[in-house]
């Protein structure tokens, strides 16, 4: 580890922070309906948009509305991408002619851009069109995230009022993430990018002789705009097959530290985004707190165990950090912090290759991702998770304080209970059951690339990022297989949806009660103490299921290097 | 009972013989139903002891899973015994007020004007509706109402306490209570219960703990507790695929121990024992609660109202000033006023003797020939004449009436001052001079403004509820230190009252005796009535206190926070142990494959079987450890939240995690020293 290490991971973060805190108050706003700076270029649009869709946004909806619409639009979708990439062949914008693709693998690429996933069982720059990659998988960038952020405003809400039965209106949410928040930072971030030397083109590729005289062919195309939203949006999926490894996607350091910031900015923002929302901006700060410090330790570890090598390299003379499957003009520090905070927001995009990290390094990448996305999680995603953690923390301590425990005046009854239960459910039921049936069939098995306990790994990363929404992976694995194409996209319509509505159920539960008055008897939610016990909580209860399986995998790997065993 | 209730110590031989027989009748899968986490440990015990069995028989090594069924079998054990104490504890209770049961003939009316003509019938079949006659020397059969007659009523069966009180018809005096017994004279009493449903016979259902439903609170825990029951067990099912693909194949044995370890089994074996123990904390207070659910609500309580008279103030005014008119030596008029109320026998009278004697050292020193003048409605004066002189007290307008002159502005100011600052004055004259003017005044009992703080630390409001003008209860109301209070209040007043707030979300608690009370008492979360009231008023509330103490309202609130940290320090307590189990159990079972993974053993264990063995046992004996702490509940101090949470946080948070990395180790040792690792 060095200082230039710890200064560069810590410039980030403390950027990042800087810019949530005003982009917090400010996505607050505008999912309000209030007034900010882009209201006098925005309204007119977003006043367009509505009196076209026939939407009336003051229209409040009830959970189950909000739910419906929500789960309609993202079924729509979905349809509509598996047909565009079926069809692809037929469709404009395809100069490269790439043929449609297999049922089997639409099916699961336009599930996964429509859960937020971006897991990607094809190589983006060999198997989609330009066509594809701008109207249909650049789109679902911006509308899986607009999904998550309104879902996220929405239970937000619910703890804002006491006695009322509307969430707001999904499609006014719907409109002002997008045009409001996701539009405007995606123009900055990709003109800025453009500026550090990523193209945006709709040619196919240019040619180049390369130094010894042979003719190579570089693939192009429209890459700015898809690189910007892929990280803003937390979405991940890169438009070349490298990810953000790539030179067109990531050309240097300071465009490495814009995509870092850009994948941490809104998930961060969202937390101070509560604070205002329930007008009591300490309780948004203290959700950050949380998100930042389990980062922060996450991302050391990381960066602890990626410096520190192997110690079989060692033997062999070859010393320092472990570099494999790094890009040189990253470097270690930049490589693991991007690593944990792509595994931590649920982006899944990547600088290195994190099959190649070392065992405890894809441990942290593991573990960031079965926490549930929380920290700070995806758009919207991380926010409403977090709550469901910080209801369960505040009924598990909260009896403590001898009342009925309440979260910001509301009740946590045992609907609330039952509601974040089922919606927690789904992690291990998903992650751990996909990874233990590939395990023991031969399809499973004949996927795998490596023996031993990284095999686990590379399985059980599989559908812990499918699961988790997350969408990157430990290169190696074959996931363009019956099992793991159909049950991937499963695993990530679970993580995505069957976690959505037991939230948004929950929303409902308590918009509709009282909101209670806070007094010196009750359970304070701010505060060094409540930071220190959420943290407790989303470790011993979300993540302490999968240690068993973790111990298998990369705890093993890690000993067995450390007792200079291979396999 | 009250008596009885203290006598019963935490460990009684006699409870903890039955209730060891008991946690074997729970051992029923059927009655386990309602406890999802005992009832898998249950299951899984079932399955590991029958595994091991089979072992047996077929001459395979068998040791090691039956001693871990015995082990899961223990588990379940001491959490049905955990619950057979606390019931049994109740059941000694209950055995005291079902001695007091009535199975004695009751004299049913045929006529009701007709007291001779009555006819015997088993008290146990008396209806609802029916008239019975009650002389002295019989016991109340059934509760009812007084229709005719005055009587005295020994109710200690029921309150403990044995001064004998008056019953009578009408006022608020008319309930009677089943199982209490007439002292003298006779009462007419229309039967208010239904056979069976007497306040006894709830009383006795509560404390045993057999009417026993779920709280809202418990149910919402008993769902966390199924979540994390399924969520272990898939981590637990998907184990055994992910150890083949390893190189290990997991024996159901270690599976299930490895199961029933992470499963909150500490929390789910003491549940019900803490629901029971905190009714029986109650009790003991001499508090019967109608459910458990009234019990929880108490703790979330954060309005109380009180009753000025009795709860706030001793209730009847008591001297607190003398202020001579000028000319006058402060001594004079403490002698003068004495005098003057030497022979006034009521409280007030007998109040200003005290003051004097307390602050000037006066003994009271009558006069030989003295005579004393009672009050009359008349000249609203009374006091005494003695050798030709006469001491006189009353209100001031007749004092000034008597003195016939113009009082000084120095006695008309402090007189104004007493008035407005809720005090009563009276005017003190001897021989037709106007001496000066005592302050009498409602007394705040002491030490309630320091409770009333208290109170406020823990975040609940008090409100004082006086039948006073404003400008009187705003005077006692800042001396006592209450945070609001409601002025020459009418029952309407209280229940409108009780609604505003509740509507604002807070949960209201009240205590009140009358039948005006009534829908007051219904209307708050949490209603308590005394027992010497009405029966409406006891109908009404969801607790009665047999002491009829209405300073008991905080006791109470005390007792429902109590219950409920109780739950959430143990439940945390659970939690925080799994960490631990997954030291002690993960190397063990992966041993044989990865070698390398006793790294994690950072306990130590001696061996695979030593360290599973050990987890099971100390999750097992964890469980007894913690009854005395289920049945007392945690040490409550009345503080605010925030310091209450850092305290339990580290104590029950903190030591969860800590703890069992010692017992286990300690377990360890012990099984290695008997030569089991």
């Amino acid at each position: 580890m060095t200082m230039i290490g710890w200064g560069q991971s810590l410039l980030t973060l403390t950027l990042v922070f800087a810019c949530a805190f005003p982009l917090g108050r400010y996505v607050a706003r505008v999912m309000s309906g209030d007034r900010s700076v882009l209201s006098p270029v925005l309204r007119p649009v977003e006043h367009g948009l509505y009196v076209l869709a026939g939407v009336n946004p003051t229209r409040g909806m009830g959970w189950r509305g909000y739910a419906l619409a929500l789960l309609m639009l993202n079924a729509a979708h979905f349809l509509l991408l598996y047909a565009m990439l079926r069809l692809q062949y037929w469709l404009p914008f395809n100069p490269q002619g790439f043929a449609g693709m297999s049922p089997r693998l639409a099916l699961n690429t336009a599930m996964s851009f429509v859960t937020n996933t971006n897991w990607q069982a094809y190589a983006g720059e060999s198997a989609a069109s330009n066509g594809a990659q701008m109207f249909g998988l650049t789109v679902h960038n911006f509308l899986s995230a607009a999904t998550g952020i309104a879902a996220a405003a929405a239970i937000s809400r619910a703890f804002a009022a006491g006695n009322v039965q509307a969430l707001g209106n999904f499609w006014a949410d719907l409109v002002r993430a997008t045009l409001y928040i996701l539009l405007p930072l995606t123009l900055v971030v990709s003109v800025a990018l453009l500026a550090m030397g990523v193209p945006e083109t709709l040619a196919a590729s240019a040619e180049a002789t390369t130094l010894e005289g042979a003719k190579q062919v570089i693939a192009l195309g429209p890459v700015a705009f898809q690189e910007a939203i892929k990280l803003l949006g937390t979405n991940g999926g890169g438009f070349f097959n490298a990810n953000s490894a790539h030179p067109f996607e990531n050309p240097t350091a300071l465009s490495n530290l814009l995509e870092n910031l850009s994948l941490l900015l809104i998930p961060f923002s969202l937390a101070i985004a509560f604070g205002h929302w329930v007008n009591d901006r300490k309780q948004g700060v203290a959700l950050l707190c949380v998100m930042a410090l389990l980062l922060l330790a996450f991302a050391s570890a990381a960066y602890a165990a990626e410096a520190a090598g192997n110690p079989l390299l060692h033997a062999l003379g070859v010393a320092g950090g472990n570099m494999e499957g790094k890009e040189v003009r990253f470097g270690i520090a930049a490589s693991s912090l991007f690593a944990a905070s792509t595994t931590a927001t649920s982006t899944g995009a990547v600088i290195a290759m994190h099959d190649s990290l070392t065992p405890l390094g894809g441990l942290v990448c593991l573990f960031l991702m079965q926490l549930g996305e929380v920290v700070p999680g995806g758009d919207g995603s991380g926010l409403y998770g977090m709550l469901v953690f910080a209801l369960l923390a505040v009924f598990v301590a909260g009896l403590m304080v001898g009342r009925t425990p309440e979260y910001l005046g509301k009740k946590v009854q045992a609907r609330e209970v039952k509601l974040a239960m089922l919606a927690v459910l789904v992690l291990p039921l998903s992650i751990l059951g996909g990874t233990a049936i590939s395990l023991v069939t031969a399809s499973g098995l004949g996927s795998l690339s490596n023996a031993g306990p990284h095999g686990l790994s590379q399985m059980l990363y599989a559908w812990t990022s499918a699961t988790a929404n997350n969408g990157s992976a430990f290169a190696g694995l074959s996931a363009d297989t019956d099992l793991l194409d159909y049950g991937l996209a499963l695993a990530m319509f679970l993580g995505r949806f069957a976690f959505l509505v037991p939230v948004l159920a929950l929303a409902g539960s308590l918009a509709a009660k009282p909101k209670l008055p806070t007094g010196a008897g009750t359970f304070p939610t701010h505060g060094p103490l409540f930071v220190g016990l959420l943290i407790g909580v989303i470790l011993i209860l979300g993540g302490l299921q999968f240690l068993p399986a973790l111990s298998l995998g990369p705890i093993a790997e890690h000993f067995a290097m450390l007792a200079g065993k291979t396999f | 009972m009250a008596q009885d209730a203290e006598a019963i110590r935490l460990f009684d031989g006699r409870i903890l013989r039955r209730a060891t027989a008991d946690s074997f009748v729970k051992l029923n899968p059927v009655s386990l139903m309602r406890n999802p986490v005992i009832f898998v440990t249950e299951i899984v015990a079932l399955l590991v002891a029958v595994l091991g069995a089979r072992n047996l028989v077929s001459g395979e090594p068998a040791a090691f899973a039956l001693a871990i069924a015995a082990g899961l079998w223990l588990t379940v054990l001491f959490a049905t015994f955990a619950e057979a104490v606390a019931e049994g504890r109740g059941r000694a209770r209950a055995e005291s007020l079902r001695r007091a049961r009535s199975d004695a003939m009751a004299k049913v009316l045929l006529r009701p004007d007709d007291r001779a003509l009555f006819k015997p019938t088993p008290a146990s079949t008396l209806e609802r509706g029916e008239l019975v006659l009650v002389e002295a020397g019989d016991l109340i059969p059934s509760d009812g109402e007084v229709v005719e007659g005055v009587a005295s009523v020994n109710e200690s069966a029921v309150t403990g306490e044995s001064a004998p009180v008056i019953r009578e018809a009408g006022g608020d005096r008319s309930a009677v209570t089943g199982g209490t017994l007439v002292v003298s004279d006779w009462l007419v009493v229309r039967i208010t219960a239904e056979p069976g449903s007497t306040f006894l016979d709830r009383m006795i259902g509560l404390v045993e703990g057999a009417s026993r439903r779920k709280t809202p609170n418990e149910i919402a825990l008993d769902i966390l507790l199924a979540g994390l029951t399924i969520i272990f067990l898939i981590a637990v099912v998907t184990l055994v695929g992910l150890a083949r693909y390893s190189g290990t194949v997991l024996g159901v044995p270690v599976l299930c121990a490895l199961l029933v370890t992470l499963i909150p089994t500490t929390i789910g074996g003491l549940l019900s024992a803490i629901g029971i123990a905190g009714m029986d904390r109650l009790v003991r207070f001499n508090v019967v609660a109608t459910s458990g659910r009234a019990v929880e609500a108490a703790g979330d309580v954060d309005t109380l109202l009180l009753d000025k008279t009795g709860t706030i103030t001793f209730g009847n005014r008591m001297a607190a000033g003398l202020y001579p008119v000028p000319g006058i030596e402060e001594r004079s008029l403490a002698e003068a006023a004495v005098l003057a109320s030497l022979g006034d026998g009521t409280p007030e009278g007998r109040s200003i003797l005290a003051y004097v004697r307390d602050r000037h050292g006066i003994a009271p020193d009558e006069p030989d020939d003295a005579r004393t003048v009672p009050f009359s409605a008349n000249t609203r004066l009374s006091g005494l004449d003695a050798g030709g002189r006469a001491w006189r007290k009353g209100a001031v307008d007749s004092v000034l009436a008597l003195t016939g002159g113009a009082a000084p502005a120095a006695f008309t100011a402090a007189a104004d001052r007493i008035a407005r600052s809720g005090g009563t004055p009276l005017a003190v004259a001897v021989d037709g001079q106007l001496f000066g003017a005592i302050e009498l005044k409602d007394i705040v009992k002491p030490g309630i403004r320091e409770r009333f703080a208290a109170l406020r630390r823990m975040g609940i409001r008090t409100v004082m509820i006086t039948g006073d003008n404003p400008v009187t209860a705003a005077a006692i109301a800042s001396e006592a230190g209450v945070d609001d209070f409601l002025a020459q209040a009418t029952p309407q007043d209280k229940l409108g009252y009780i609604r505003r707030v509740q509507a604002e979300g807070r949960l209201v608690a009240m205590c009140g005796d009358g039948t005006n009370d009534a829908p007051a008492l219904a209307q708050a979360d949490v209603g308590v009535a005394m027992q010497s009231g009405t029966q409406a008023a006891r109908e009404a509330g969801n607790m009665v206190d047999l002491d009829s103490d209405p300073t008991k309202l905080i006791e109470v609130a005390e007792i429902g926070k109590q219950l409920l940290i109780t739950r959430g320090s143990l439940t945390t307590f659970s939690i925080a142990n799994d960490v631990s189990k997954y030291f002690a159990i993960l190397p063990a079972i992966f041993v044989a494959t990865y070698p390398e993974l006793q790294a994690l053993n950072v306990m130590h264990l001696t061996s695979p079987q030593s360290a599973i063995l050990s987890a099971v046992i100390f999750n097992a004996f964890i469980i007894v450890a913690l009854v005395p702490l289920a049945l007392r509940g945690v040490r409550f101090a009345p503080m605010g939240a925030a310091q209450l949470l850092r305290r339990n946080l580290l104590i029950y948070g903190l030591g969860g995690l800590v703890a069992p990395f010692a017992g286990i180790k300690l377990i360890d040792v012990i099984l290695t020293a008997l030569g089991f690792a």
